[in-house]
């Protein structure tokens, strides 16, 4: 601060480009990224991806059908147990939850956010897999699910903090139930903000590779039920990559580039919505 | 006794028109007595996971535990074989590319941190935030793919030839370079970690008081004088805690250092030979293992990893108590 006014400029602009820098190396990889996987796999991505089962080692063409519907259908398992769990959890933080309890329950929250995903898939391979003595679909859905809790729970008790109390006090003062006035009132004003969470939720556990590798393990076919092995879209990409065949790394460039659509897109639309919605409500 | 009964009559009387009321006063109470139970359940489900999964890990570690006590951490043979199991390689590579990768990370963060919370104009600021945001978003097994693919032979071609070039003197840049490596590894490790370090600190930096700010600025400062002098070293526990819960995230990577960190149990002091992780091993070896040691063993790094990450978390969270940060993004 001693120095003269010229030089403490020279010294801010400086230090504004370099910061810029740094701001512009981070975005320029999102954009490389997203160019290099939309050159090569869009290259490599055909109808067969889609439509056909993986090919035979040794054999080329054939496509990801299998890990598409697998994917799809540990999402939707992972939905049916995280969403309902965390989703309560938080309403229970948000509006009855006081004392020890609840922070006993942020505290394990926190806890359960911060395990890294391959020990999660330990964690429901000794839980589920051991037991049922084999790879499943339910397995890989059970472990998404967990992973959903920990999210599902803060996004929706923050949502809910950020309803006016005047609403609480209105509900209560025509005469509701406090039951009545969180469901009907206070969880549908905070609807919009629950359910993008949710949807950022879902596109962060679609991507999840770690987990799946020992619970739903991976299946050259279709598989059926919920019982059996499962393909996914995550699992096939890192086996395609790490094999050592021309043919499947054009595949894992497919696969990638659909992941990274799916996520991205998702991404985008939620935190749109949830940007208009926070200058709507201002 | 006629007034007893008559008040007994009336006190009568008033229960059955109270319960009449009270029976629907009490059917809205039970709605509200279900709803704290259910909600309370479901809470509790969530301790119940917590604790559950710490107990399974001890669990079914415990013959790897028995075996060989506390030596296996600092044991580095690591032979399936002939069942000894060392656990040191795979911590001293999780160590070693964690760290590096937040050597790298933090100036890149930071400076972008700083950027877009205080140099930038709002605007400019908020796209550029929400473009980091997708970055972080993008999933793990696609920066692993990459990293085979354009990074490692990008680091082959271009970076390593110049970093030997000018530290080829130091024992960390030495030995053979197969393109997999502690280096590589960490370098995909620091590119994925950036954007929560940025989005964190961000949002410290932008929780600091305008009081902060204005105090400095009525003395005639520029702007990077009040970033600097008032705004960072406010903020610089939150920042630590952003590097923390940066940390505890790169500890845990699995799928991208997995594919470009070479896989081999051995330590090295150079960076640029190949390695291998914690969470690595366990990814590459569990569906594999034979023997209930080895699986044991196989879990017991899952353990360790879990007990680290659980107590870096917590410090980070210690940290960044102070600090309005959204619980989204953490």
């Amino acid at each position: 601060m001693q120095y003269p006014p010229r030089r403490r400029q020279v010294i801010n602009a400086v230090m504004l480009t370099l910061t810029g820098l740094c701001t512009l190396l981070v975005v320029s990889v999102l954009f490389f990224i997203l160019g290099y996987l939309a050159w090569h796999g869009a290259q490599s991505l055909n109808w067969d991806f889609f439509t056909k089962l993986p090919a035979p080692v040794g054999q080329t063409g054939g496509g990801m059908a299998n890990a598409l519907v697998g994917s799809l259908k540990m999402l939707l398992l992972a939905s049916v147990i995280g969403i309902p769990i965390g989703m309560l959890a938080g309403i229970y933080l948000a509006e009855f939850g006081h004392g020890w309890l609840s922070g006993l329950v942020r505290y394990t929250t926190d806890l359960l956010n911060g395990v890294p995903s391959i020990v999660m898939g330990i964690f429901v391979y000794t839980l589920v897999v051991l037991p049922m003595r084999h790879f499943s679909t339910l397995a890989g859905g059970i472990a998404l699910g967990i992973m959903m809790i920990p999210i599902a729970l803060r996004s929706t008790e923050e949502f809910l903090r950020g309803v006016p109390n005047s609403m609480r006090e209105s509900g209560l003062a025509l005469g509701a139930s406090k039951a009545q006035t969180v469901f009907t009132v206070i969880v549908p004003s905070a609807l919009t903000g629950i359910v993008t969470g949710i949807m950022l939720n879902l596109a962060r556990v679609a991507g999840e590779t770690a987990p799946l590798l020992f619970t739903a393990f991976g299946n050259q076919f279709w598989s059926k039920g919920i019982n059996e092995p499962t393909a996914s879209l995550p699992v096939m990409i890192f086996n395609y990559a790490i094999s050592p065949y021309e043919d499947w790394h054009r595949q894992a460039w497919a696969a990638g580039f659909v992941l990274l659509m799916a996520v991205l897109l998702i991404n985008i639309v939620a935190r749109v919505v949830l940007q208009r919605g926070r200058r709507v409500s201002r | 006794m006629t007034t007893a009964t008559q008040t007994g009559e009336s006190v009568e009387m008033q229960p059955s028109a109270a319960s009449m009321k009270l029976s629907f006063m009490e059917r809205l109470r039970k709605g509200d007595e279900a709803a704290y139970l259910i909600t309370l359940c479901a809470a509790l489900t969530v301790a119940l996971i917590t604790a559950l999964l710490a107990q399974h890990l001890w669990a079914n570690s415990s013959l790897s535990r028995h075996q060989s006590g506390w030596n296996f951490l600092w044991s580095s043979e690591w032979d399936p074989g002939s069942e000894i199991f060392g656990a040191l390689p795979f911590i001293y590579g999780t160590l070693v590319t964690s760290v590096l990768s937040l050597i790298i990370a933090i100036p890149i963060g930071l400076g972008a941190a700083i950027f877009l919370a205080e140099m930038a104009p709002r605007k400019l600021s908020d796209i550029l935030t929400f473009l980091v945001e997708l970055l972080a978003a993008v999933p793990s097994v696609i920066f692993g793919l990459l990293g085979i693919f354009v990074l490692v032979p990008f680091l082959t071609a271009y970076v390593v030839p110049a970093l030997r070039a000018l530290f080829g003197w130091l024992p960390i840049f030495q030995g053979a370079f197969y393109g997999v490596s502690y280096f590589s590894a960490s370098v995909v490790l620091a590119i994925m970690i950036v954007p929560f370090i940025v989005s964190i600190s961000r949002e410290v930096l932008l929780s600091v008081p305008a009081s902060q700010r204005e105090a400095m600025m009525a003395l005639g400062a520029t702007k990077w004088d009040v970033t600097w002098h008032a705004v960072v070293p406010y903020a610089s526990r939150g920042i630590m805690g952003s590097v923390f819960l940066a940390l505890a995230r790169a500890l845990g990577e699995t799928m991208a250092v997995t594919m470009v960190i070479g896989n081999v149990p051995d330590v090295h002091v150079s960076l640029l030979s190949p390695g291998y992780t914690i969470a690595a091993v366990i990814a590459n070896e569990f569906t594999e293992a034979t023997g209930d040691l080895y699986i044991h063993a196989l879990i017991e790094l899952g353990l360790v990893l879990f007990v680290t990450t659980m107590i870096i978390n917590a410090a980070a969270r210690l940290l960044m108590l102070r600090f309005k940060v959204q619980e989204v993004n953490a």
